[in-house]
C-alpha cells in the first residue's frame, strides 16, 4: 500500500529520493500513469510504499521532432503520442491498447517497463532500435533498445526510463500493426503484431505470443529470404519462436501459433506488395 | 516496513467549479476521495479495476477513470463529476431516449459523452462508438445510448 507520495521537480530529486528511500527500507516505485501500481496493489500484487509521481518531469514531457530524430517522454500518456501522431505505426499501436479513456492515463513509461506481458507501446521501438535514455542516482545512460531488452526492460535499481530517442528515417517508413483479439473491438489481445519494412528488409516484433514482446533477427532472416515462397517462410519463421507460447484463457497456444502464422503471412503479403 | 503516522497529502482541487481541499492518505483513490470525503456519490465503484468506467469524471477537459488515479494526482486540477452536469443536454437525452435500466453506468457514459461532446465537434458514428468503447453498460442499453449521443448531437448543432 502506498504511503508516500512525492512528485519531484527534477530527475535528479526522482532518483535521489528512490535511493534514499531504498537506504531507508522502504519500497519505492516510480509512478507514472499508476494504473498497474494501484489495480495490482489493491490485490496485494504488488508491493510499493512510496510513490515517487514523475507524470511533471519536464524530461519525461517531452515530445519533439528535430533533424534527426523524434524525442518522445516516458510519461506522454498513450493519447498524446496518438493525437501527436508524430510515428504512424507508433499510433496505431497505441490506439489499441486498453480502451480510449484509459489511455488518457495509461503512459508510454508505464506500458514499457510494467508488468502485464502485452506491453505493446514497446514494439514500434524495438523495430526501430530506438535509443534509450535511462537515469539513476549516478549516471545518465543511453543504450540502443534492442542492446537492453530482454523480454523487459532490464532497469537497475531505481533508474528510471525518461526518454527514447528514435531515428527520424523511420518515421515514413511502409508498416503494419494488427491487433488479434479473441472477440469484439476492447478487451485483452490474442496478438499485437507490428512489422515495418526499411531498406528494402522486413522488421517484425509481436506481443501476446510469448509471455513477452520479441523483435528476433533470426526469425526476420528467415521472412527476408525471398528464394522462398510466402508460405514456407511464415512456417519456418515458426522456429524462431524465443519462448513458449501462452495458453490461456485468451487462447489456446495451438490456436495463437495459428494466428500468429497467418499474421506473417499477412505481414509478407503487405510489405512485399505482392 | 510499517509507518509509525500516515504521511498524509493535502490536496487543492477545483470541483465543479468550486475550490476544494482535501487532506487524504496517499493510497487513497479519486474515486473514494470523492465519495467518501467530499460525499460526491455520482461517480460509481465498479470493477476498481479500469474496465467499466462507471467512475468517470472530466479532468482538465479529459474524461479518466476516477478508480485509477490516486487524489494525491489531482492538486490544482479541476474536475467535473456528473453533479456539476444536473440537468445537462446529455442527461435529458439519456431520459427522453431511454438509455439506461438499472442507471449505475449511466454517470460514468455520461462524462464520457460530454467530454467527447466538449472535444470533438460533430463526431461520426465511428468516432462515438470508439468513445463509447470504454465503458461498459451490463443492462446492454448500447442502441439506446448512441440514439442519445445523436440526439444531442442533432439538437445543438451549433454546440456540438
Amino acid at each position: 500500500m502506498i504511503n508516500e507520495y512525492f512528485r519531484p521537480q527534477t530527475i535528479e530529486q526522482a532518483t535521489s529520493f528512490f535511493a534514499q528511500k531504498m537506504e531507508e527500507g522502504y519500497h519505492p516505485s516510480y509512478y507514472n500513469g499508476g494504473t498497474e501500481i494501484i489495480t495490482l496493489g489493491r490485490l496485494d500484487q504488488l508491493n510499493v510504499d512510496v510513490a515517487i509521481d514523475i507524470k511533471s518531469l519536464p524530461s519525461c514531457r517531452v515530445h519533439l521532432l528535430d533533424e534527426d530524430y523524434l524525442v518522445l517522454g516516458s510519461a506522454l500518456s498513450l493519447t498524446d503520442l496518438a493525437e501527436a501522431n508524430y510515428f504512424p505505426l507508433l499510433t496505431d499501436i497505441s490506439k489499441e491498447v486498453a480502451d480510449k479513456t484509459a489511455r488518457n492515463k495509461i503512459t508510454l513509461g508505464g506500458n514499457i517497463c510494467g508488468n502485464i506481458f502485452y506491453r505493446e507501446a514497446v514494439l514500434p521501438f524495438l523495430l526501430t532500435n530506438s535509443i534509450f535514455v535511462l537515469a539513476d542516482k549516478e549516471e545518465i545512460r543511453t543504450n540502443y533498445l534492442m542492446d537492453l531488452f530482454q523480454e523487459t526492460l532490464p532497469l537497475k535499481e531505481g533508474e528510471l526510463f525518461v526518454q527514447a530517442f528514435i531515428e527520424k528515417k523511420f518515421l515514413t517508413e511502409p508498416y503494419v500493426a494488427i491487433k488479434v483479439r479473441q472477440q469484439w473491438k476492447t478487451g485483452y489481445p490474442l496478438i499485437t503484431a507490428a512489422a515495418m519494412k526499411t531498406n528494402h528488409e522486413i522488421r517484425v516484433a509481436f506481443s501476446g505470443l510469448c509471455s513477452f514482446p520479441f523483435r528476433s533477427i533470426q526469425m526476420e532472416n528467415m521472412l527476408n529470404d525471398t528464394s522462398l515462397s510466402i508460405s514456407e517462410r511464415s512456417r519456418a519463421a515458426t522456429k524462431y519462436i524465443p519462448g513458449d507460447i501462452l495458453n490461456d484463457v485468451e487462447g489456446s497456444s495451438e490456436y495463437r501459433l495459428f494466428i500468429f502464422t497467418n499474421l506473417l503471412e499477412k505481414i509478407l503479403i503487405q510489405l512485399e506488395g505482392n | 516496513m510499517i509507518y509509525e503516522t500516515p504521511n498524509l497529502v493535502q490536496v487543492t482541487v477545483k470541483i465543479n467549479g468550486e475550490i476544494q481541499q482535501i487532506i487524504v492518505p496517499p493510497s487513497k483513490t479519486l474515486l473514494a476521495s470523492l465519495r467518501e470525503d467530499l460525499f460526491l456519490t455520482g461517480s460509481k465503484p465498479g470493477c476498481f479495476n479500469g474496465d467499466c468506467g462507471a467512475c468517470t469524471v472530466i479532468i482538465d477537459e479529459l474524461p479518466m477513470k476516477s478508480c485509477l488515479m490516486l487524489a494525491a494526482e489531482v492538486e490544482g486540477k479541476e474536475i467535473t463529476t456528473i453533479e456539476g452536469l444536473s440537468d445537462s443536454p446529455v442527461q435529458r437525452a439519456f431520459i427522453e431516449n431511454f438509455a439506461f435500466q438499472c442507471g449505475y453506468c449511466t454517470p460514468g457514459f455520461i462524462m464520457n459523452i460530454q467530454a467527447m461532446l466538449n472535444s470533438v465537434k460533430n463526431p461520426s458514428p465511428d468516432t462515438i462508438k470508439e468513445w463509447l468503447e470504454s465503458n461498459i453498460c451490463r443492462c446492454t442499453s448500447y442502441e439506446e445510448i448512441e440514439q442519445a449521443v445523436q440526439e444531442v448531437i442533432d439538437k445543438y448543432p451549433s454546440k456540438y
